[in-house]
């Protein structure tokens, strides 16, 4: 895995080539390219000075190549334009005529001094500075190998909502093994609660589940419900992955879903799956087409856990699938990549005080809106309001609650909310024709394939009153509840009575996902959320290599954007495994054994991890294909022990030297 | 008389501010000529000895430049660079540097013009505080102490 130094000489006996490009008149129209080759033809290390019109051409190049071999060249200079543009060509022009790309150095004497400057001789005298600095860097510099490492074409996926599944399935596809790490005792995350789904109203169950039973299915992935991540260690194409399985204490392999064991079950608690609406036993399943198809029993709740056991359900179960004594396990796999797919969850309704969801049974926020909407819900799809179970007349629905607040919540817009409060409206009515729905928003987005035809439906065929302003506060009067708002299109105040309200809750990070993100040391923005390495052109891959983002842990965003980032992140996946082995570029920070003192200021400083402390040697080590070159280690290292490959300090002085002290 | 010409060291990180004198020179941005430069990969590279070293070397001047905070390409080194600077500002006041003399702006690759104007305006700052002449300085102390 170490880079391989090779033909290190002595700087004395270098032999170094230097090649002045006149770029047409673009360089050799203000430097006088001729001086500057003569000038360096006697300078110390410097055996072979030349100038051309276009370094870059393949005459060009061709010379290049017959020089280093000619004149047996140990590094060469091109002074010629930005690094960014021929720094490739010239080093693999080096290469052919056997010399290591990194003794190749470019002296940028066009962007950075004769297209800036229009005297000839202080330009000309910049460009020589400019040449002999790297001389002195050239002079020091060693012959590097990129660093080679293996990669394990495995995948773990955390999270088994949409964007996990998606993720998992295409990777399979592709023929690469896939673990799937879900918390919960099913498959299916948020998606599944869903009702309908904008603007197709297609059935959100009926649409998800045949993946869920494909990722069951699936040869190649290893689905583990119920299960935690707790550690991940190592690092791109070679992580070890630490698994906690939480006991279910039920057999999946045994149980056979008879639901004896509910019957009996005396333990009647509150049901997440319809978010506190219903109510489920201590030994359940979360809803009826739940993956894997077994009973989980909630140990929280179960009697039978305590010491005086109840037993009920060990009674009735035929085929002993029911195991008490169940312990937690810790699983080890190893993998190459890991797909983070966390999912999101609702801001709470405490964080608003004012609008009384804590206090009124029917302020309710839109996932439990979808469970009340969904057929398979608490009131069979009927639209029933919480406290007393009557068809609610009125609805108000309140757009961006704890969004794009930048004073008291959230600053960013949740993005789905506009498109699912419309499609709320718009069920309540076909629902409950003589019913009114009424919408407070601040703007209506509706940025999508066929959603603001799905908008304009819902106002002129649904008839659903949407009033441009914010609620302040909402209570109870009698039996009905009072929405204060304003309407900023009239600058009046408004007034609507209303037997439900539901609430757009802005989307935030998932509830200890923190705790998730810190284990696996990757970088979230500042509201949690999961921070891809660039915005516009790495927007699903970690900054960290070998991690993948995928779904609503990035940032709020609908299912279409959920499954398109998951196949994306599965694509990038591909492409890692689809390489023989992974190369890193050596320019990294090594440490030398004999100067570092163990101090850590170095493994502090590292933003990849890449450095950690040898307890038994007392050094820093560095892991090469985490560390990216930054080189800020380098710079606070006290011994001097961390020194940059091919920027060492001594080459930064000698630089500075060549530019400053002649 | 011949106005006295600084020579300004500068340090670029590759990412922001060494992409941003390429742009200025794409677009044929003129800045006085007393600037050179040396690429880094991160403005967390630098070290304040250095810093210390260009001013001992003959710089009059050395400016840092690096990515804007938050656009950091390796998340977070401007900002180390930042607390670096600031303490080293005072550092250097101590040894009778002003501190002036050092310069740290967040110039992005796009912001060449930013960047044509920072060198200008620098330059046009240190030939006012005069020439530092640290080596000279130096030497001179060196001389006293001999007789």
């Amino acid at each position: 895995m170490t880079a391989k130094k090779t033909d290190k000489k002595d700087k004395k006996d270098k032999r170094i080539g230097l090649f002045v490009c006149h770029c047409g008149v673009n360089i050799a129209g203000v430097v006088d390219v001729e001086k500057v080759a003569e000038t360096m033809k006697d300078y110390p290390g410097v055996s072979f000075s030349a100038n051309y019109v276009y370094m870059c051409s393949d005459p060009g190049q061709q010379m290049i190549i017959d020089t280093i071999k000619e004149k047996h060249l140990d590094g060469i200079i091109v002074a010629a334009c930005s690094p960014t543009l021929h720094e490739k060509t010239f080093q693999e022009a080096a290469r052919l005529a056997g010399l290591n790309p990194y003794q190749i150095e470019i002296a940028n004497i066009r962007e950075q001094d004769s297209w800036v400057h229009t005297d000839k001789a202080k330009a000309t005298k910049k460009a020589v500075k400019i040449v002999k600095s790297h001389v002195a860097k050239a002079l020091q510099n060693e012959s590097l190998e990129p660093v080679k490492v293996d990669v394990n074409r495995r995948a773990l996926i955390i999270g088994g909502g949409v964007s996990g599944l998606q993720a998992a399935l295409d990777i399979a596809d592709h023929g690469y093994e896939v673990i799937l790490v879900e918390k919960n005792p099913s498959i299916g995350g948020k998606m599944i609660q869903l009702s309908e789904t904008f603007p197709t109203l297609d059935c959100s169950q009926c649409i998800l589940t045949p993946k869920m039973v494909e990722v069951s299915r699936h040869p190649r992935i290893k689905l583990l419900t119920y299960h935690e991540v707790d550690s991940v260690s190592g690092f791109v194409g070679n992580f070890k992955v630490k698994i906690r399985k939480k006991p279910r204490y039920v057999d999946e392999t045994l149980c056979n879903l008879c639901g004896e064991c509910e019957k009996v079950c005396p333990q009647v608690v509150s049901d997440e799956f319809n978010m506190g609406l219903a109510f489920r036993k201590a030994i359940y399943m979360p809803f009826p087409q739940a993956i894997p198809g077994t009973y989980t029993l909630d140990a929280e709740h179960c009697l039978g856990l305590t010491p005086v056991r109840c037993g009920k359900c060990k009674d009735v179960c035929d085929k002993k699938a029911i195991d008490y004594d169940m312990k937690e396990t810790i699983i080890e796999e190893e993998v190459g990549a890991v797909v983070v797919a966390t999912g999101y969850d609702l801001y709470t309704m405490q964080a608003i005080g004012e609008y009384g969801g804590e206090k009124y049974e029917d302020v309710i926020n839109g996932l439990e809106f979808e469970r009340i909407l969904s057929a398979s819900g608490p009131t069979g799809g009927v639209i029933r309001r919480p406290s007393d179970g009557q068809v609610p007349k009125s609805i108000v629905f309140v757009q961006c609650t704890g969004s794009r607040d930048t004073e008291k919540h959230n600053p960013y817009c949740s993005k789905i909310c506009c498109m699912y409060t419309a499609k709320h409206a718009m069920m309540y009515r076909h629902r409950v024709p003589d019913g009114q729905a009424t919408v407070f928003y601040i703007d209506v987005r509706t940025g999508g394939k066929a959603f603001d035809e799905f908008y304009q439906r819902t106002i002129e065929e649904d008839r659903v009153l949407y009033i441009r302003g914010k609620v302040s506060k909402i209570f109870k009067e009698g039996d009905k509840l009072i929405v204060w708002g304003v309407d900023t299109l009239t600058g009046k105040k408004v007034e609507v009575e209303a037997d439900m309200v539901v609430l757009a809750m802005a989307m935030v990070k998932a509830d200890g996902v923190m705790d998730l993100l810190k284990k696996l040391k990757i970088a979230t923005d500042i509201h949690g959320f999961l921070a891809e390495a660039h915005p516009k052109l790495r927007p699903v891959e970690s900054l960290n290599a070998g991690f993948y983002l995928a779904g609503c842990a990035h940032g709020p965003k609908d299912i279409p954007e959920a499954v398109a980032q998951a196949s994306a992140a599965a694509a990038k996946v591909g492409d890692l495994f689809a390489q023989k082995e992974l190369s890193h570029d050596p320019t990294i920070v090594p440490v030398n054994d004999e100067l570092c003192s163990g101090c850590g200021i170095c493994i502090s400083m590292c933003p990849y991890s890449a450095r950690s402390l040898d307890l038994e040697r007392g050094v820093a080590v560095v892991n090469e294909i985490l560390c990216e070159g930054c080189g800020a280690c380098a710079a606070a290292c006290p011994c001097g022990a961390a020194q940059q490959r091919n920027q060492t300090d001594s080459q930064i002085y000698s630089m500075l030297t060549a530019m400053l002290g002649e | 008389m011949t106005m006295f010409e600084p020579q300004i060291m500068c340090f670029l990180c590759k990412w922001c501010t060494s992409a941003a004198a390429d742009a200025a020179g794409t677009s044929r941005m003129h800045y006085a000529p007393n600037n050179v430069n040396l690429r880094v990969m991160c403005s967390s590279r630098i070290d304040p000895q250095h810093i210390l070293y260009a001013f001992k070397e003959g710089a009059d001047g050395v400016f840092i430049g690096g990515c804007h905070p938050g656009d950091c390409h390796y998340v977070e080194g401007n900002y180390k660079t930042l607390r670096r600077v600031t303490l080293f500002k005072k550092i250097l006041q101590d040894l009778g540097i002003d501190p002036k003399r050092l310069r740290l702006e967040w110039i992005s690759a796009a912001e060449g013009k930013k960047y044509a104007e920072t060198m200008d305006e620098f330059a046009s700052q240190i030939q006012a505080l005069g020439p530092l002449q640290l080596k000279e300085k130096a030497l001179a102390r060196e001389v006293v102490k001999d007789e």
